[in-house]
């Protein structure tokens, strides 16, 4: 097994790609998903477009995988009334990675970047009503989930999440007086599950050091958690990491070591920085 | 849809648009002749949410049947309201708004397939409406703190505060108002948020002034960040299920729920035409059987659309003035030159109807709500193809005659799917009413593979 992870298969990314597209079926097939296969396609072809161009400018090499994983996360989680929010989100996304930029890297999750920028100026909003709690569509996420985040040795930016925002659910339903049966309703949303594993654990935007990293999450989910229920924002969980980026920004956080590179990660669940070589986008 | 039935469609609707230049009453896609309106479920809640940024105005209208000394309501509310917040308004624009938003039946006439003509017929089915809600008073004690009290309409009101739970509990109870068992802990939650409590009873002297037999919707309006809707303290009493009906009044789009899953009520669908006469337990068996399909766990879209307008209509839109008593404040009153047509009229009022079955197992924390950008107009439409009745000894008709078992076929397969019943009784049921055929021999796979002998 380690041999196929170590060949074709050693960037994690095609974990992510098959599992968002995994998901992205099972909604359209039994969830009925509002997306339409013109919005699909638009946040794709934008997405791929925006990044061949990108890569033309600054002359670097064509990377499809990342933008095409963008494509699939708006796909997921923007909704719109028709297709060319989409394009436009695509197009932001991928845009910011080029753009906005520190250290050598980019600052903002790309989707998470667009569906904020799309959400602020009313475009668009986010398909949190579609998912429902379901165990075993939580489930089969999580477990698609598990896969892609462990491969790109990122298993701790999830449990940290889900651990952070789990206690704090429960902290409040034991202050409240409220049946468990609340937190748990909350914490089985199949969108926080999604975010979880595949937004906020991208290796790109989060610190490489493990600890660090443990602690962007988990403020991640702090911040989502005092959004949503002190502030009634319902997309709480997409503001979180869009000011958090903006405060690393503003602070200038430094980023020890080199850029995570694709691919490069070692066979470690729980990776801190690594001596790897090479650049990457 | 099968295509043959998709063309019928079509050809249906295009001499539809024929029969309104002739100056036949038809609307665009075929004829509303019936409604599933809310006085079907019992212990049918309707509330009425106009929202816009953090205003809202809620309606509050319940069938309460009871001896009105006894009916007393406690509504968990964000902030004390004042005198003018709070409004008594009449129970017809609700059945308006609920007739208006209500899952429909329409029915086509087939034409003759030798012939380009088209017959149709419209019917109708009466629509009824009523409402409830009311209470009685006491005194303070036991940590709580009336905030205001005020007579509006025909009720007595209370804005209460409270520090614990257990005193709340006790003050409500010596004050007539019958906790259910549990209620204590729900009330305790609402504490711990900062909430108030609104408490209203029925002022027996106001409500016989009234002059009417029921209690009228109670009104308040506030200014809230959350945009939700409480449902716990009445899933306390665990007296099997609710049913909730809520019809928002936005600007930008529909509502959906941000903590369960909405869902859109199956549309569209072709199903036999003698249910016509059972519409109303066609809509409950459907609906009851969608809710099992969704482990009892979805809230369910029935109608979401402009209001400027509908198609097919089961009730005129709202006017200006209806909807501005419903805490549409961006429309302008209309005052004394009503126009009934109001279709040229441009208004910025999306409605979305949700309709939820609950109960504290399945629905454990109060409804949470978000209003998207979506105007995609959706309603529930179900529709009835009647088959022509003629010769039609042309090729085009022996071809449509030899068609016809299969499509009832069809038809009773998806009335079953979608309803849970019996699909015999279905197949009697059609037989009787006209729609006669003989169901196809139940194939096994092996016959498809090579034929039957």
């Amino acid at each position: 097994m380690e041999t196929i992870f170590r060949g074709p298969l050693r960037d994690a990314r095609w974990f992510q790609i098959a599992g968002q597209s995994i998901i992205l079926s099972i909604g359209l097939l039994f969830y009925g998903f509002g997306v339409s296969p013109a919005q699909i396609a638009a946040a794709l072809i934008a997405a791929l477009a925006a990044q061949w161009i990108g890569a033309r400018l600054i002359a670097s090499r064509f990377d499809w995988k990342s933008a095409l994983i963008s494509g699939l996360s708006l796909a997921l989680l923007l909704r719109a009334n028709d297709w060319p929010p989409f394009a436009l989100a695509a197009a932001l996304a991928i845009g910011s990675k080029f753009a906005i930029r520190a250290d050598g890297r980019h600052i903002f999750n790309p989707a998470n970047f667009a569906i904020v920028a799309m959400l602020l100026a009313g475009g668009a909003w986010t398909s949190t009503s579609e998912w429902g709690s379901a165990p075993w569509f939580a489930l089969t996420i999580a477990a698609l989930g598990l896969v892609s985040t462990w491969r790109a040795s990122r298993l701790d930016a999830p449990i940290v999440y889900l651990g952070v925002y789990g206690a704090l659910l429960l902290g409040r339903a034991l202050y409240l007086g409220d049946p468990l049966a609340i937190p748990a309703l909350r914490l089985s949303h199949g969108a926080l599950i999604l975010f979880a594993f595949f937004m906020i654990s991208d290796p790109k935007t989060t610190p490489d050091d493990l600890k660090e990293r443990a602690l962007f999450v988990g403020a991640a989910a702090l911040v989502a958690y005092v959004l949503q229920f002190h502030f009634h924002i319902s997309d709480g969980i997409f503001y979180a990491p869009f000011l958090l980026a903006l405060l690393r920004l503003a602070i200038g956080a430094p980023q020890r070591g080199r850029p995570y590179e694709w691919g490069r990660a070692p066979l470690n669940p729980f990776a801190s920085p690594r001596r790897a070589a090479a650049p990457a986008e | 849809m099968t295509r043959s039935a998709l063309k019928k469609l079509l050809v249906a609707a295009a001499s539809a648009i024929a029969a309104t230049a002739a100056g036949g009453a038809a609307a665009f896609c075929g004829f509303y002749v019936a409604k599933a309106d809310t006085k079907l479920f019992n212990k049918a809640s309707k509330v009425v949410m106009m929202r816009d940024g953090d205003r809202t105005v809620i309606t509050m209208s319940n069938d309460y049947q009871g001896e009105l000394k006894e009916f007393a309501i406690v509504v968990p509310v964000p902030v004390v309201l004042e005198e003018g917040q709070i409004h008594v308004t009449d129970s017809a624009i609700i059945d308006h708004l609920d007739v208006y938003t209500a899952p429909r039946l329409v029915e086509y006439f087939d034409e003759d397939p030798c012939d380009r003509r088209v017959y149709e017929k419209m019917a109708a089915s009466p629509l009824a409406g009523e409402s409830a809600d009311g209470g009685r008073r006491g005194a303070d004690s036991l940590g709580v703190t009336v905030e205001a009290e005020y007579t509006v309409g025909e009720y007595d009101i209370q804005i209460l505060s409270a520090k614990e739970s257990g005193g709340l509990a006790a003050w409500l109870t010596q004050n007539g108002y019958r906790l259910p068992d549990g209620a204590e802990e729900t009330l305790g939650s609402y504490i711990r948020q900062g909430t108030k409590f609104f408490v209203a009873k029925v002022n027996l002297k106001e409500q016989a002034n009234t002059g009417l037999k029921y209690l009228r919707p109670l009104q308040i309006a506030f200014e809230s960040p959350r945009f939700m809707l409480p449902i716990r303290l009445g899933t306390v009493n665990a007296d099997g299920k609710q049913e909730i009906f809520i019809f928002a009044l936005t600007r930008s789009g529909r509502i959906e729920t941000t903590n369960y899953r909405t869902v859109k009520l199956p549309s569209g669908m072709d199903i036999p035409v003698y249910v016509k006469d059972e519409f109303g337990d066609f809509y409950k068996a459907m609906f009851a059987e969608q809710v099992d399909r969704e482990a009892e766990r979805a809230v369910f879209l029935e109608y979401a659309w402009d209001m400027n307008w509908c198609d097919p209509c089961a009730a005129d839109p709202l006017s200006n003035d209806e909807l501005r008593e419903l805490g549409v404040y961006w429309t302008e009153p209309v005052g004394g030159r009503e126009r009934p047509e109001i279709m040229p009229e441009t208004r910025d009022v999306f409605v979305t109807r949700l309709h939820v079955s609950y109960d504290a197992a399945h629905f454990p924390e109060d409804l949470m709500f978000k209003e998207t950008g979506e105007r995609e107009n959706f309603q529930g439409r179900y529709v009835l193809r009647h088959p022509f009745k003629g010769a039609a000894t042309c090729e085009a008709g022996r071809d449509y005659r030899r068609d016809l078992p299969r499509r009832f076929e069809s038809e009773a397969q998806t009335l079953a799917t979608l309803t849970g019943w019996d699909i015999d009784d279905i197949r009697a049921k059609m037989k009787s009413a006209g729609q006669s055929y003989t169901p196809p021999p139940r194939e096994r796979w092996w016959e498809r593979l090579w034929g039957r002998e």
